[in-house]
């Protein structure tokens, strides 16, 4: 780990114009990514603004008929909140598949969102990762890729991204909001969040340099049966191989986000209007233009396989 | 005191004390945190430093150049210690790999530097910028490439000879009428131990102390003194409390030698963790295996031919995998043939992982044997035992002391309902769960060792034990402290029982499922002293004089046991060692191990549903430590079934799932209700304890049983390990 400096501010408009201030500083929520990054010194800010204590940890109803889930608001209280779980249980549900009680509890939602890869060559610094060091190559495309992903990817790099709460978001279109550095607000949708890796696979999102994320905002609630099925090797305190977060209605529409697959929660909406047609039809077309290795090509029967047992529950 | 003929009765056999579920002496230490652990001594060894390791960033070649400029300027830093500082190591005896690189790399993360400072956090930032260039070569990673070349090596110390031959295998496989060629893979997999390996290295003058993390502390001294040139003399290992070893702490790694040269260097006691993303490639691990069986039969079901071909690979002057051990006496077959052959491979050192060689020689064996029960459409358990054997099938002459598999596999039969199994593949299905049943058996031997203790007794008739005897979570503790309880007639309470400590009277150390037998008995050997002792303090016939209930007494005389000691402490110190019964008899523990299984239809996730271990091992010192051995086992079991895979880059040349988040091993969610039956029976060919190790057998042919349960689930038979989800899927027919 190297040296750097810390402060901690008390309102989003300082912790972005602190951000401003000091090049190569990097916010701290409950910083389970980011510390375990810095001590691997794959991550190496030189400033550290910890924003735990700006006061954005409250879940709120928005006028809308949404709801506004602050940054700092951790998982554990996010997934046992109670409009959470009654009108957006996918969202409560992802969460709880996810990473174990501990890191639940400090764990925030915007950490959440901006967690990075879990790709073996991106935490080992001896191993070439266009990632981590832009231009050294992939190390994972011809070698262990079991894990990676198989849409979206590009040659430069095929991480995916490992939040399951992404999942659960993008399904529920939610939108992020953010401070610029400037004092400026904007919302960004989750489907424009994320980019696509192409040759800057550094780059992750469409976040400017120390944009703050202040919430979360969920549009309102959209009914149906909300389904989210994580597929791993074991039990419990795994990234998923594959997930599928879904909300399914009556009369056989219904929304499906995918997690393991891609660089980001990987949703097709014209892909949905296949619903009632099963998940043959619909993973065909989710799945277009999928890229595989030879080592995880058999994530696209998962997938399939996943997404006809989810329907099939959501008919239950 | 030598054990040369079976033993009689003795006081052992009142079972008071031995073979009652004590609860571990240590537990409440471990459990409220007070236990101390190697990286713990930070009083013992005021003002030290901390060490951090740097391993190699290549696979193979040579260190061109270390510019320690940038690190030596650091923050605390005090010392910066690298072969061109120290000189080559030569290795040690049971593990040769070397333990600092320099100037060529062996493999990835052979340490190259430690990097000591006052901080560990000051250390761990110097040594990022230690700068090390090198000069790559190309190396061998691949097994399978280099199989084909690989030669039939020189049998090591702790595995048979690499080739046996019995009667005429090929001939007699050629006749059968029914027979099973096929070929299974394991993987490299790691030990994943809660506790890193560390040492915190203390010099005073030439005197070295190490708190370490080491499971034989015998070896241990005896490796650190040579690969440090220094008498083993000078050196003493504590060892008090280890977090797991599984066969991965034997002796001297990089961690104790690094703190040791660290703390000479700095002139100060300096400690040194292995941080876990470095343990996989730095320290041993257990080898893949490549195993090719086969196995004929008459229409009967009875076994004629058995061969058993196994590849592993190792750095250069590495052992075998031995995975033919368990196939040379399991079964009855008049034509045998087993072969060993060692490739050498440029990945970290494969060395011994609890049950080395059996376990992964019956991950394959127990397959193998419930497809041929297959095919000779023969139920697998009855398969087993219609080709049980009592004496070992390579030497005849040879009977086993006691072997109860039979009953093992009834006796689980019996208890997990086997006679509900439905043979043919696919048929039983629970919602969107398949579910399939499996059955294997198990065997592992059953050493015993040279051990040695001295037994003190004080006025207040307490009675303390001290060996260099370790603990690694096993319960040494409590069953030693229960052997010199029954003996000198006192309860638990009033023994102090004090191990790994290596100025002690020497043990053979916790390994190979020795520990427990060996150790014990040299306990006996120095109560047995000690009780002349006591008799002789009091003026008692050594002959008549009876211990119990805190009394010595004789004839019409009784004196509290502490009477004995009442003038000063008695002391007594002895040694078990053994005479030739071992080559008598075959001396092994045996088990039937059953499981449940669930298939997910949809995902074909797997998940396990329910275990039963039935297992036979002599006198079970004490059930509640020997249980929770054998669950701990099968643990392990599920996880080198499904998931444990240590996966090689083959063009970089390393393990690359080097950290918990990738090494997946099983967790609390993973593991269902597990029922383990210990069945009775002395084995007085032992020692006059009458009892075998249980450590390792609870592991042999769990991972072939969820294999066959898999099988029996879908219909599927995957013979590469793990099993998991993408090698069913597209396979399972679904009803
Ligand atoms: C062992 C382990 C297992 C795990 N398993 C899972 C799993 O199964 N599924 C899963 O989804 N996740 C899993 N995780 C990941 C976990 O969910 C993330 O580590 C966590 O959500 C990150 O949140 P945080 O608040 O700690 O983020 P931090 O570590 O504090 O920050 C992460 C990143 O977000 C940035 N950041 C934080 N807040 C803001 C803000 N308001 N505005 C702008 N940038 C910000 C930081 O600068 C940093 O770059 C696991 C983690 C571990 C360690
Ligand atoms: S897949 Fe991406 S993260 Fe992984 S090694 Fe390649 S570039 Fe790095």
């Amino acid at each position: 780990m190297q040296t750097f400096t810390y402060e901690r501010v008390r309102t989003p408009a300082e912790a972005a114009a602190a951000a401003a201030r000091t090049p190569g500083a990097k916010f701290l929520a409950g910083g389970t990514n980011l510390l375990d990054l810095m001590k691997l010194e794959i991550e190496t800010p030189a400033h550290i603004i910890d924003v735990g204590k700006v006061g954005l940890d409250k879940i709120e109803p928005t006028p809308a008929g949404g709801l506004r889930i602050g940054a700092l608001v951790t998982n554990t209280d996010l997934a046992d909140h109670r409009t959470v779980r009654r009108d957006y249980g996918l969202l409560s549900r992802a969460l709880l598949a996810g990473a174990s009680g501990q890191l639940r509890n400090k764990a925030t939602t915007a950490g959440n969102l901006l967690q990075r890869t879990r790709c073996p060559y991106f935490y080992d610094t001896n191993q070439r990762c266009n990632k981590r060091e832009p231009g050294s190559g992939c190390a994972a495309i011809a070698g262990y890729s079991r894990q990676l992903g198989i849409i979206g990817t590009s040659d430069a790099c095929i991480a995916t991204h490992p939040s399951d709460m992404a999942v659960a978001m993008r399904a529920l279109d939610a939108e992020v909001e953010t401070v610029k550095a400037n004092g400026t607000t904007r919302t960004i949708p989750l489907a424009q969040f994320y980019r696509l890796p192409g040759q800057t696979p550094h780059l992750e999102t469409t976040l400017e340099k120390n944009e703050l994320i202040t919430a979360v905002l969920l549009p309102p609630p959209v009914g149906g049966v909300h389904i989210y099925q994580k597929v791993r090797d074991r039990s419990s305190y795994a990234f998923a191989l594959v997930s599928v977060g879904a909300i399914l209605q009556q009369d056989g529409s219904g929304r499906i986000a995918v997690g393991g697959v891609a660089p980001r929660p990987w949703r097709v909406e014209t892909a949905e209007k296949l619903l009632p047609a099963g998940a043959k039809a619909f993973t065909a077309q989710l799945l277009q233009g999928a890229r595989p290795t030879k080592e995880n090509a058999y994530k696209l029967a998962l997938v399939e396989n996943t997404v006809a047992a989810v329907l099939n529950e959501g008919k239950h | 005191m030598k054990f040369e003929t079976p033993a009689g009765v003795n006081p052992i056999d009142q079972q008071k004390v031995i073979g009652q579920p004590a609860s571990r002496l240590e537990g409440p230490l471990k459990t409220t945190g007070t236990a101390t652990y190697a990286y713990e001594y930070n009083r013992a060894a005021p003002k030290h430093a901390y060490g951090y390791v740097v391993g190699a960033a290549i696979a193979k070649g040579q260190i061109r150049r270390i510019d320690r400029t940038k690190a030596k300027a650091a923050p605390g830093v005090l010392a910066i210690v690298t072969a061109a500082d120290v000189g080559q190591l030569p290795p040690g005896q049971f593990y040769v790999d070397r333990l600092l690189a320099g100037p060529a790399v062996d493999h990835y993360h052979q340490a190259v530097a430690v990097v000591v400072a006052k901080t560990f956090e000051q250390a761990r930032a110097a040594a990022a910028l230690l700068k090390v260039t090198y000069i790559a070569t190309k190396g061998a990673f691949d097994l399978a490439a280099a199989k084909d070349a690989a030669p039939l090596p020189k049998p090591g110390p702790y595995s048979g000879p690499s080739q046996t031959n019995v009667g005429d295998f090929k001939g007699a496989f050629a006749a059968a009428p029914v027979k099973l060629d096929a070929t299974y893979t394991t993987p490299d997999q790691s030990h994943a131990m809660m506790e890193p390996h560390a040492t915190m290295a203390h010099w005073e003058g030439d005197k070295l102390t190490c708190w370490c993390s080491l499971q034989q502390l015998n070896w241990g001294a005896r490796d650190l003194g040579t690969i440090l040139g220094i008498p083993k003399e000078n050196i003493r290992l504590i060892s008090a409390y280890i977090g797991g070893g599984f066969g991965g702490k034997g002796t001297a790694l990089s961690d104790i030698v690094l703190a040791s040269l660290a703390a000479r260097a700095a002139g100060r006691p300096v400690k040194v963790a292995l941080p876990r993303p470095l343990i996989f490639n730095n320290t041993t691990h257990r080898p893949a295996t490549i195993q090719r069986i086969r196995l004929g039969a008459t229409a009967d079901g009875t076994i004629t031919a058995i061969g058993h071909e196994s590849w592993s690979g190792n750095i250069p002057g590495g052992g075998t995998e031995s995975t033919t051990a368990s196939t040379k006496l399991l079964y009855a077959g008049a034509n045998r043939f087993t072969e060993l052959r060692l490739a050498v491979l440029n990945l970290a050192e494969g060395n011994a992982m609890r049950a080395p060689g059996e376990a992964t020689g019956m991950m394959a064996l127990e397959i193998a044997m419930d497809e041929l029960a297959e095919k000779l459409q023969m139920d697998p358990v009855a398969f087993r035992i219609k080709n049980d054997t009592q004496v070992d099938p390579e030497h005849p002459g040879r009977p086993f002391s006691s072997r109860k598999l039979v009953e093992c596999l009834q006796t689980g039969a019996d208890r997990f309902g086997w006679s509900k199994r439905v043979a043919k593949p696919g048929t039983v299905q629970e919602g969107q769960w398949l579910i399939g049943v499996g059955v294997a058996a198990a065997i592992r031997g059953a050493p015993v060792m040279t051990s040695a203790a001295r037994v003190r007794l004080n006025r207040d008739g307490i009675v303390t034990v001290e060996t260099d005897m370790t603990d690694i979570g096993t319960g040494s503790y409590t069953i030693i402290g229960q052997t010199a309880a029954e003996m000198l007639g006192v309860g638990l309470d009033k023994v102090v029982v004090k191990l790994g400590d290596s100025t002690f009277p020497q043990s053979p150390g916790s390994g190979g499922q020795w520990g427990a037998a060996s150790a014990t008995s040299g306990v006996y050997a120095a109560c047995l002293k000690l009780r002349e002792a006591v008799a002789k303090a009091l003026g008692l016939n050594p002959e008549e004089a009876q211990f119990a209930n805190g009394q010595v007494l004789a004839g019409n005389r009784h004196y509290a046991l502490g009477e004995a000691a009442k003038a000063a402490e008695l002391v007594a110190e002895d040694a078990m060692t053994y005479g030739t019964l071992a080559r008598q008899y075959a001396q092994d523990t045996f088990g039937a191990h059953f499981v449940e299984v669930g298939v997910n239809r949809y995902t074909h996730e797997i998940r396990v549903r329910r275990m039963l271990a039935v297992c036979h091992a002599g006198r079970i010192l004490n059930p509640k430590t020997a249980r929770s051995q054998v669950i701990g086992a099968m643990t392990m079991g599920v996880g080198a079934a499904l998931m444990e895979h240590l996966v090689v880059d083959k063009q970089v040349g390393f393990f690359v799932n080097h950290d918990l988040a990738g090494y997946e091993v099983p967790v609390h969610a993973d593991i269902p209700h597990q029922e383990v039956v210990l069945l009775e029976g002395l084995d007085p060919t032992m020692s006059p304890m009458k009892a075998k190790g249980i450590g390792e057998l609870g592991l042999v042919g769990v991972a072939a049983a969820i294999a066959n349960a898999v099988y029996n689930a879908t219909g599927v038979r995957v013979r590469d390990y793990p099993i998991t989800l993408d090698k069913l899927l597209g396979k399972v027919s679904l009803i």
